[in-house]
């Protein structure tokens, strides 16, 4: 088990860095709770893998440190750092039995051989690979072989935590929500501390207790998979969490007044004072599913036109413009929406507030 | 891919089919028809069955030759193999570094093959070849015209210094497709240098390494300009292999029949030798690794 | 680290060695070499290269070669384009068969079909032609096209084929104008070969050949005159046919190296 510090943590991949965007990884200072579930998401390139990689000791931070349980251990090579990973694809030994696939991590330490079968069978038990010890590795599954991957890492009893760089790509769909309930009890059996990177939101978000939203080489939100969803702290968050993503509508600021093409929606004046200390471009944000769509005016409602409804079954996507914006409400199946007219209302504790990009709450 | 049932894809294929059909079909039917007659003169020609096969399968000359063959393959794949691999693991993998190694490691592989005789030729001699006269200047007397031991050795660093470019640039992309996530768990696993080699690039090579097994294999079995240039099968015949025996039977001596029937016996061994290469390949293709 | 270089630099000094000796030679005069034994010629001369591009004898020898290597190079490109196009997107009667016997040609010994080309070439009056080279190295050349073209052909999406029928081209049309860029490196490397294994074969080349298509093989055999082997422009010949194949290595070095990073074979 272990605490994760990064300290001061930048990397780039080039020799002379100049510009911010020769980094992949731009300054941040982070940490990582023992026996946390974390989940790492983003887009391709955002610098995930990247990160994971420092942690794991696979790449060298071009700055900044890297502590375990308050131990710096930037220096060290990933066997000497009490970590395992698993890969994007399944990692194993061809030529070996499953036995030995997962006996080698501990065979190459100098565990005495009586131990490593104690352990391997622990291991093979807990991962239901029993029945195919003494099999070739090479002949089994991707499922099956990804299960490899991840014993070989906690075979070792000082392993404090896993990494896993989306490990699910080759699995066929059927066979994913297995293996994910697989992570979920080891990680209750063990309390490791996991870290999971990946670009799918569904799978961040069942998986993890706390996810870490990367965009362009930045963290720009640690929080609870509803904290994500509920106060996005950057507009990137409100896009990519949520299906779809969060209506964003550029406005200015009047007062204590919000107005957008003529609208005025009025702030609480905490709120409006923070956003003109802010400066910068101005956005509102409201995800769909806060939006109510009302057949017949109310106070407070803005008169919209519908363009589009999609029927998904058990919920609707309505497409609506008002204030010469486009948005987009989720509403539930039996809500009253046709093309045309219609009136929407926008709860205010519901409206989320953004200068260049950044929430200011 | 899924292809499409179309018998007149013939057509296409047509070109290559008469090509191939014209250098090759029309000319191992002469063969056949030289190696079951025998010639006695321009309309003379008798039907003598397999007596030209029996009277070449008992040739002394052709079982010494086979021989000879046989230990120069063995030997040159017994070294150029592991040396070919030796090679890719220690060459660089980025940088200016590795487009240079490669531009000289194509080198020896694009030189005409009676310029790599001729380059042994003059390199092996003791007074005017650079490598000659320091063998015979460290003390060891050497002279690959004379001494069939030396002209062994000369023959087959010849081989050596020509064709493990072609084991090393396979290897070399052998080993540049495993993708750097197999070393990347091994390092977190603690493995060795060995154990890397034995576990993950050995067996991943395993397909490159047929392939490099193979055509080594088949082409030295084919040798024939460069030993010819460099010792013209001498001294005597202790360097007389496989395909210059045949060709001083057909071009020099003109012995057409036996020539012929030993052609067939040559071709077919080549032909089952590819026969068995075809299959691996296809059979690595569909099984296949990684 | 440093083993790994000094096994290499070993490796390289021996695989250069012979060639800066062959290249050393072909500075020095006949009577130089004859003389004493030096590493560097004391008199450096060009009068052996010189002879190789005045002598018509020579230079001659040159020509021929890369006149049949050309148009093998060509036509068996030419010839195995359908060839490989058929075998990469149809399935027809006998096209593994067909495959597999087009790869033995490539196997298959050429001292075998010495005798019988001799007699194939000699009777419809190509003999000691280009074209009887050119059209006899295709034997192997040819499979081997066929085999690497129907391997790059392979990594083009069929559903290509379709959208441009969809869009109305003809095959043809479709098969310049979309197709073939799209695997221009795989025709690359094939010509590349085709050039390779032409140039480098001379059992065959000479014994079709005798005097007006002779390549330069047979013309480096013939230096022995009255006063002794003509070392001097023996060397100098081999160091020229040494200078297409470095070109063109020079010129593709950079898709070598990059053909290895991708995991090509």
């Amino acid at each position: 088990m272990a605490r994760i510090e990064l300290k001061g943590l930048a990397h780039s991949y080039r020799a002379m860095p100049s510009a911010p965007t020769d980094y992949a990884l731009r300054q941040m200072d982070m940490v990582w709770e023992d026996g946390g579930a974390y989940a790492l998401l983003g887009p391709s390139g955002c610098g995930k893998t990247t990160l994971l990689n420092i942690i794991s000791g696979l790449i060298r931070p071009s700055q900044g440190r890297v502590l375990f349980d308050g131990r710096d251990v930037t220096e060290l090579a990933p066997q000497q750092r009490n970590i395992a990973q698993v890969f994007q694809f399944p990692v194993i030994y061809d030529t070996m039995t499953v036995f030995d696939n997962l006996a080698f991590p501990l065979r190459n330490r100098g565990v005495a051989e009586a131990e490593v079968t104690t352990r391997v069978h622990e291991v093979a038990e807990m991962l239901e690979l029993t029945a195919d010890l003494k099999r070739r590795a090479s002949g089994l599954g991707a499922d099956a072989k990804q299960k490899i991957s991840l014993g070989r890492g906690l075979v070792r009893k000082d392993v404090a935590a896993i990494l896993f760089d989306e490990p699910l790509t080759v699995i066929d769909p059927h066979l994913k929500w297995i293996l994910r309930r697989k992570l979920k009890q080891i990680h209750q059996q063990f309390r490791l501390s996991l870290i999971y990177v990946t670009h799918d939101q569904i799978e961040a978000l069942t998986f993890a207790d706390q996810v870490v939203v990367m965009y362009d080489g930045q963290v720009v939100q640690l929080g609870t998979p509803q904290q994500l969803f509920e106060t996005p702290a950057h507009t990137f968050v409100g896009y990519f969490i949520g299906s779809p993503g969060m209506n964003l509508m550029p406005c200015k600021l009047d007062g204590d007044v919000v107005v957008i093409d003529g609208l005025r929606l009025p702030l609480a004046p905490e709120r409006a004072q923070r956003a003109r200390a802010a400066g910068g471009q101005l956005q509102l944000g409201i995800r769909p599913e806060f939006l109510q769509c009302l057949a017949a005016p109310q106070a407070d409602a803005i008169a919209a036109e519908i363009q589009a409804v999609e029927d998904l079954g058990n919920y609707k996507i309505v497409t609506a413009r008002f204030a010469g914006n486009t948005v987009k409400a989720k509403l539930p199946e039996d809500a009253p929406a046709t093309v045309g007219a219609a009136w929407l209302l926008l709860p205010r504790e519901r409206m989320q507030l953004y200068a260049d990009g950044r929430s200011v709450g | 891919m899924q292809k499409t049932e179309n018998n007149k894809a013939w057509f296409l294929v047509l070109p290559v089919f008469v090509c191939v059909a014209f250098s090759a079909l029309i000319p191992l039917m002469t063969v056949v028809n030289y190696s079951v007659q025998d010639i006695l003169g321009p309309n003379q020609r008798v039907f003598v069955g397999t007596e030209w096969f029996l009277e070449v399968l008992q040739d002394e000359d052709l079982h010494d030759a086979l021989i000879r063959q046989i230990e120069f393959s063995a030997l040159i794949l017994l070294i150029e193999i592991p040396l070919g691999i030796a090679l890719a693991l220690a060459l660089p993998t980025q940088g200016w570094r590795t487009s240079l190694c490669l531009v000289l490691l194509a080198l020896p592989l694009l030189i005409p093959w009676n310029v790599v005789g001729t380059i042994w030729q003059i390199f092996g001699r003791g007074d005017i070849g650079l490598g000659g006269y320091v063998v015979n200047a460290l003390g060891v007397s050497y002279n690959y015209t004379a001494e069939p031991l030396d002209a062994w050795v000369t023959v087959v660093v010849m081989d050596i210094w020509h064709w493990t470019p072609l084991v090393v640039l396979l290897c070399y992309a052998g080993l540049r497709a495993i993708p750097d996530a197999y070393y990347q768990a091994a390092r977190i696993d603690g493995a060795s240098a060995w154990a890397v080699f034995r576990y993950i690039q050995l067996p991943k090579l395993r397909g490159v390494l047929l392939i490099a097994f193979l055509l080594r294999f088949m082409d030295s079995f084919m040798i024939y300009t460069e030993p010819f240039v460099l010792t013209g099968g001498g001294p005597g015949n202790s360097t007389t292999f496989l395909s210059q025996y045949l060709t001083t039977l057909a071009v020099g001596q003109f012995d057409v029949g036996p020539a012929a029937a030993f052609s067939i016996i040559y071709f077919l061994i080549i032909l089952l030798l590819s026969f068995i290469f075809y299959t691996v390949i296809q059979n690595m293709g569909k099984g296949g690794a990684s | 680290m440093k083993k790994r270089s000094i096994a290499l630099v070993v490796y390289f000094l021996f695989l250069l060695l012979p060639i800066y000796w062959m290249v050393n030679m072909g500075l020095k005069t006949n009577e130089e070499i004859l003389g004493t034994f030096t590493l560097f010629p004391q008199h450096p001369t060009l009068a052996n290269f010189r002879t190789i591009f005045t002598d018509p004898g020579w230079y001659s020898g040159y020509l021929n070669s890369i006149a049949y290597v050309s148009m093998n190079t060509v036509l068996s490109v030419l010839v195995a384009l359908p060839a490989a196009y058929a075998f990469s997107r149809y399935a027809f009667v006998g096209d593994k068969h067909m495959f597999f016997w087009l790869l033995t040609n490539r196997m298959s010994p050429p001292a075998v079909f010495l005798l019988p080309f001799f007699e194939l070439y000699s009777s419809i009056g190509l003999f000691d032609t280009h074209i009887a080279v050119a059209l006899a190295h295709m034997l192997f050349n040819v499979p081997l096209a066929v085999w690497i073209l129907e391997g790059f052909m392979s990594g083009v999406p069929k559903e290509i084929d379709e959208t441009a029928y969809i869009d109305g081209y003809s095959f043809p049309r479709f098969f310049l104008r979309i197709f073939l860029p799209l695997i221009r490196s795989g025709i690359g490397v094939t010509a590349f070969f085709c050039f390779m294994f032409s140039w480098v074969e001379l059992l065959l080349a000479r014994t079709l050949t005798s005097v007006d298509a002779k390549p330069i093989a047979a013309t480096m055999t013939r230096t022995v005159s009255a006063a002794g082997m003509d070392w001097g422009t023996l060397a100098a010949a081999g160091v020229i046919t040494i200078l297409p194949g470095a070109l063109v290595i020079w010129f593709v070095r950079n898709y070598i190296a990059k053909g290895f990073a991708l995991g090509r074979v």
